[in-house]
């Protein structure tokens, strides 16, 4: 999960900001909130039964 | 950072042919513009994200109509361009569905071609003058 959101996020940060600091800024934003809601929505699922 | 051919409008044809060779070889289509760094990023992440795929036993799916979700599928593999004809004439991509990794590459190759679906749009804007 976490190498597929980094690939996302680059791709991503690449397109839609044109100056390398600010793609370097989003993409990390990006990153951050995927993982965080990959975690936050893993828990939340946590105690449905399968 | 941007070429001039970037920042001028392009003829509609060439607009066309643009967009092929972006979706051909990923991040290509920026390449040409002049965007250099961009395109290198698409190229190596799309390219990566592809193989990664394939390499996690991700399936190359057929075009088959009677499964409309299969058909899909294959349509968002085929976004990536010659890497899928690339996997395809290496005879990869047939997936192993009783390997763990198998959803997670099919994941992987389905978002490459999405993604580089969204960079062809990308590139087309750009060669219109609305980047």
């Amino acid at each position: 999960m976490v190498i597929f959101s980094l690939f996302v996020s680059i791709v991503f940060a690449a397109l839609t900001r044109d100056d390398p600091r600010e793609q370097i800024v989003f993409g990390a934003r990006l990153l951050g909130g995927f993982i965080g809601a990959g975690i936050l929505i893993g828990w939340l699922l946590y105690p449905l039964p399968l | 950072m941007r070429a001039a051919a970037a920042d001028r409008t392009q003829t509609p044809s060439l607009t066309y042919l643009l967009c092929a060779v972006a979706w051909f070889v990923p991040g290509a289509g920026h390449l040409w513009l002049g965007r250099r760094q961009k395109g290198i990023v698409f190229l190596v992440a799309l390219t990566l994200m592809f193989a990664f795929g394939l390499w996690l036993e991700g399936r190359l799916f057929p075009f088959d109509l009677t499964q409309p979700l299969v058909a899909l599928s294959a349509f968002a593999d085929l976004g990536v361009g010659g890497p899928y004809f690339v996997a395809r004439l290496m005879g990869v991509g047939r997936g192993d569905v009783v390997a763990i990794t198998y959803e997670y590459g099919n994941t992987f190759i389905i978002a490459a071609g999405l993604l580089n679906m969204l960079v062809v749009l990308d590139v087309f804007d750009i060669a219109k003058g609305r980047k």
